[in-house]
């Protein structure tokens, strides 16, 4: 390497095989303890319905199955380990209480059918974090059944579609901005509707002049995010609101970008009829490599009638419970009531915080990508010179003169000790460094992240090679996804 | 890379060759260069009505997919099988590399396209962009 | 706050770097009519003994230490303390999605190992990387079914999860989806009668669950046939996973709906769960959700991938397979420790200990109550006809701190006094003897009081 890194080093690391390929017959991880019932004879229970065999199913040891899954755990990269720098993504720290409280017994061992009279712990689990979120957006409803952002989008689809059928007509298209993330139009499709795309303006915000012109009776609802993802927070919101507004259309806002908000305004005070939120974003639940979420949805008061069955009420007697009789709700959009335990572990992070915490929290998120955006803006390319909040958005311009893209750049982070920030995206940029530091980063990691950035900025003028060939530190250097992709290979086969 | 004289073009970078009611067509060599390398073609099945300037199929490269477009309306009559199996051979050669054979509906929608001198230059003023 | 990492010194430092005055400037681009100015109204920041204490007394509050018979869709079952471990890692519970291959193998490598088990599970030739969970799962099968045959209908079995069909109407409503739903005959089972007057050339596939509500197992190879032989495809939901250790799993389906939650994932009130798609190799480009692929590096060293991305929202937008991003990867990954652990051996020995249990409270309750569908096989769980009303019987249970089976007039209300029993590993042998002596003894009375009344009407009359 061409620059001293001060943040990562090489190691030696163990390498391991499928667990398939350490199976073998007769070793066991497991023991029941003696049945306390008469044994059965499973083929006279079950007939031609009992299973015969079941295949290659592994047979291994609890100390190899220790050691298979820890030495797994240490190729990955985690926010434990350093900053994740992902737009849109909010890659915060993880409490770890939030895991302790979670696993309580009388909560994780909570059956959802059992009697309300022994889940009122539950249900006012339920309930407080409703309220929070409920004051912290400005709306006046929610429901938690969503288990993700984009579930929770669908949700608040398909209420937009209840509310505009209930006036007559549900309206057939939804206007979605060009930076919005691709969930948006998925979902828009999944519900019933088209997809008109609304041009951005040269300051990267909605051209409000375009959405006056595409605003007509046919539109059932804009989608938007706040701030977009360019970073930018839409000034013109008010306008934007009543345009909407006065031709019978509802503002849905993608609150992936809550982060730059929480304590600072609400979404409901500026004019969003319906939103979704990402628990597993601004509210610290965990990744855990790609889920599980929980993508709660807001609602202004007109669209609570629709709202997925059941919903949490108070009983005269004082109690909590589960209200299934809504002639007018949408249905639902999954078993039971949501992903509770990413309810507790949110609503542990709002009681670690309070107030005065959450209001810190988004200062910091701000402060720490201004302070990345100000360091970094004479190495990369700056596309858009409005003001950012808790992300900014770089383009690869410079560096493409030299050939290096920013997936390029990207793998040359990842030998510095950083994982990538996101590429290729929002779609307006072309050639996008998209990144979201989170307050969850200490000056210290910035300024290492800004030398790193700063470094391979140089590598690209003095050795492009040596980024267009990276990642060099890692176990596996780049993986032909082309040949994953043109013969694909999805399990394992003994003739492997 | 020349473009073949005997092909007409279309701006969605389509190439299509007719000999008597039948024609031939598949995806430009600026367009597999765009695309990178092809992971996966979905066509229509012999039978499958086809129309000028909608799409008939999708073709994927490991991050992008993109539609395909007919330059004539007429009835598929043979698939290229051979781009199940080994998509790649776009990327090798793409004037070769076939992906329908079509009935013409009407031979007389051909002659709107572009021919091998404006496409070249249409890409050379893509390219500049 | 205790999570920030800044003193006032670098937050001072920073915003000088900035050029900025105060932090204020950085939120100057929020118009000044909507700036809050007061705290938010949510409780005050709490240490974190107070906030143990806080859910202490919600844990209290939720009845711990019952004993239940609760089963329809999310089951008891025993999660040996290695899961807890090892997800517990920090580079498996707060690392990202594994789009960076080069520093995601841990996760990749999991995820391949996880679908490789699913399709020896359930006999399938592609699994993907799990969705939201199993009612989710089988809407989104459903989907897959109409996107590859091109037709709108489904027909489903009324034996199907009542939840699981609520979420697909949902989704179907304004999708123009034609449902039809199919009646179970006394047996408790799908009617194949029915089932064949319901199937047409408009149908995309047939949706069953087996084991079903009932715990009885469908007879998944006639189903097949009907529906194979109008070109439409099977779609078969599994809620207990358990069950494929002794059950033989549906290969004659075309898509396989799969709730793991059994598979080492708390009960936790109802999600997260973890829902899995398997099918044959040849409709993979329609499935929805994440697949890990395997593959090589520069160097030919063996690697994993996620692969096929185009299906995804991210590439396709509007047109892709589904909207689904974040998926359940690290329920996941509780499901894959709990195969490995149990593996060839003792899934099928767990399962038999279900079976075991659940013939002995069959056997036990049957001796005064009525246990429904005896004709077909069954699995863990079963349907009681009681004299009583199934709430009443249950409010005594429960002062033995116990939770008997789900009453059913909610789902089922033509089955009368019905409820839902389900018997894992971990129900005993003395809460199955204390419920049927409550069920017995329920009986008795509600008898004896008819014999009264039978011998009152009986009376002769007393000559004056």
């Amino acid at each position: 390497m061409s620059h001293i890194t001060r943040k990562a080093t090489r190691h030696v690391n163990q390498n391991e095989g499928l667990i398939f390929e350490k199976s073998s017959p007769g070793k066991a991880a497991w023991k029941l303890p003696p049945l306390d019932v008469p044994e059965v004879n499973p083929t006279e229970l079950l007939g031609p319905a009992e299973r015969k065999t079941l295949g290659t199913m592994p047979e291994v040891s609890e100390i190899e199955i220790i050691r298979h899954f820890t030495r797994l755990s240490t190729w990955n990269y985690a926010i434990d380990l350093g900053m994740y720098p992902l737009g849109s993504c909010t890659m915060k720290y993880n409490p770890r209480v939030n895991e302790v409280v979670s696993r309580l017994d009388g909560l994780a061992n909570a059956h959802p059918y059992q009697p309300e009279k022994i889940s009122q712990g539950a249900l006012r689990v339920i309930k407080m974090l409703s309220d929070c979120l409920i004051e912290i957006t400005g709306m006046d409803s929610i429901t938690l059944q969503p288990a993700a952002g984009a579930h929770g989008e669908l949700t608040g689809l398909l209420l937009v579609r209840a509310y505009q059928q209930s006036h007559g007509n549900p309206r057939k298209k939804i206007l979605i901005p060009d930076s919005a993330h691709g969930t948006n139009p998925a979902t828009a499709a999944t519900a019933g509707y088209a997809v008109e795309n609304l041009k951005s303006n040269a300051q990267g915000m909605v051209d409000v002049a375009a959405l006056e012109a595409q605003m007509d009776p046919d539109v059932a609802a804009l989608m938007l995010t706040n701030p977009n993802t360019l970073g930018i927070f839409e000034q013109e919101i008010h306008k934007i609101a009543d345009i909407l507004h006065s031709k019978g259309g509802l503002l849905y806002m993608d609150g992936a970008n809550m982060n730059a908000l929480v304590g600072k305004v609400r979404p409901g005070d500026f004019g969003v009829d319906v939103m979704h939120l990402n628990l597993h974003k601004t509210f610290s639940t965990p990744h855990g490599g790609g889920g599980p979420g929980s993508g709660p949805v807001a609602v202004k008061q007109m669209l609570e009638p629709f709202l997925p069955t059941p919903v949490l009420i108070t009983k005269p007697d004082g109690t909590l419970g589960f209200e299934y009789q809504r002639p007018q709700s949408v249905g639902r959009v999954r078993a039971f009531y949501g992903n509770f335990g990413m309810f507790v572990r949110a609503l542990a992070y709002i009681l670690a915080n309070g107030p005065d915490g959450l209001r810190q929290t988004t200062e910091d998120a701000v402060l720490n990508a201004n302070y990345l955006r100000k360091h970094l803006a004479r190495a990369y390319d700056l596309p858009y010179s409005t003001p950012t909040m808790h992300e900014v958005v770089f383009s690869d311009k410079l560096q493409a003169r030299q050939g290096v893209r920013t997936m390029d750049l990207a793998k040359r982070l990842i030998d510095y000790g950083f994982h990538p920030y996101t590429t290729a995206f929002p779609l307006i940029v072309p050639g996008a460094l998209m990144i979201e530091p989170t307050e969850s980063e200490s000056k210290e990691e910035l300024d290492l992240f800004v030398e790193a950035m700063k470094a391979i900025a140089e590598e690209v003028e003095e050795d492009p090679q040596l980024v267009l060939t990276a990642p060099h530190a890692t176990r596996v250097s780049r993986l032909d996804e082309t040949a994953a992709a043109r013969r694909p290979v999805l399990r394992w086969k003994p003739e492997n | 890379m020349p473009y073949p004289s005997d092909f007409k073009y279309t701006k969605e970078h389509e190439w299509i060759k007719a000999e008597g009611g039948i024609a031939t067509l598949g995806i430009t060599n600026y367009a597999q260069e765009s695309l990178g390398d092809i992971v996966f073609v979905e066509l229509p099945k012999p039978g499958a009505e086809v129309t000028k300037g909608k799409t008939f199929g999708s073709i994927e490269s490991v991050k992008a997919v993109s539609d395909l477009y007919a330059p004539a309306s007429g009835t598929v009559s043979e698939v290229n099988g051979e781009l199940s199996t080994a998509p790649e051979k776009i990327n090798k050669d793409a004037h070769s590399a076939w992906m329908i054979k079509i009935k013409l509906k009407d031979p007389g929608e051909l002659s709107s396209l572009l021919s091998a001198a404006d496409y070249e230059k249409f890409v050379a003023e893509e390219g500049s962009h | 706050m205790r999570y920030l990492p800044k003193s006032p010194s670098d937050r001072e430092a920073m915003l000088q770097a900035i050029g900025a005055r105060s932090i204020d400037d950085l939120f100057a681009p929020i118009p000044a009519e909507y700036r809050l100015n007061r705290d938010l109204k949510i409780p005050r920041q709490m240490a974190e003994s107070e906030i143990l204490e806080w859910f202490r007394d919600r844990s209290r509050e939720n009845g711990d230490g019952y004993a239940s018979f609760l089963g329809a869709g999310a089951y008891s079952h025993y999660r040996p303390v290695i899961i807890d471990a090892l997800i517990s890692r920090g580079e498996f519970l707060t690392a990202y999605t594994p789009y960076q291959a080069e520093i995601s193998q841990g996760t990749l490598q999991s995820i391949f190992e996880f679908q490789t088990m699913v399709c020896e599970l359930t006999g399938m030739e592609v699994a993907n990387a799990s969705m939201y969970d199993g009612s989710t799962a089988t809407t989104e099968a459903v989907m897959m079914a109409r996107r590859i045959t091109g037709r709108n209908g489904v027909v489903i079995a009324r034996s199907v999860h009542p939840e699981y069909r609520e979420v697909l109407e949902t989704y179907g409503h304004h999708q123009d989806l034609q449902a039809a739903t199919v009646p179970f005959t006394h047996g408790g089972r799908l009617d194949p009668k029915e089932l064949e007057k319901a199937v047409s050339s408009q149908t995309a596939c047939v949706l069953i669950q087996s084991p079903n509500f009932f715990g009885t197992i469908e007879d998944v190879a006639a189903i097949a046939e009907i529906a194979h032989k109008h070109g439409a495809m099977l779609a078969v939901a599994i809620a207990e996973a358990v069950s494929l250790g002794v059950v033989e799993p549906p290969r004659q389906a075309d898509i396989i709906a799969l709730e793991m939650q059994s598979f080492g994932v708390p009960l936790g009130y109802g999600g997260p769960y973890c829902g899995v798609i398997a099918t044959r190799e040849q409709y993979v480009r329609q499935m929805p959700g994440r697949l890990v692929g395997q593959t090589t590096d520069r160097n030919g060293k063996r690697g994993f991938v996620l692969t096929l991305a185009t299906r995804e929202q991210h590439i396709r937008r509007e047109k892709a397979t589904s909207n689904i991003c974040t998926n359940q990867a690290l329920v996941a990954l509780m499901a894959n420790i709990f195969m490995t652990i149990y593996g060839k051996v003792g899934l099928r020995e767990l399962a038999k200990q279900n079976l075991a249990k659940t013939a002995y409270a069959v056997q036990q309750f049957g001796k005064s109550a009525n246990v429904l569908f005896a004709g077909a096989p069954r699995f863990n769980e079963f349907v009681l006809q009681t004299s009583e009303e199934p709430r009443a019987i249950n409010g005594r249970i429960l002062g033995h701190k116990i939770v008997g089976g789900l009453p059913l007039e909610k789902f089922y209300p033509e089955l009368g006094n019905a409820s839902l029993w389900c018997c894992t590993e971990m129900v005993t042998r003395s809460a199955i003897d204390t419920a049927a002596g409550v069920i017995g003894e329920s009986e008795r009375s509600i008898k004896a009081g008819q014999q009264e009344e039978f011998a009152q009407d009986e009376m002769p009359e007393m000559a004056p």
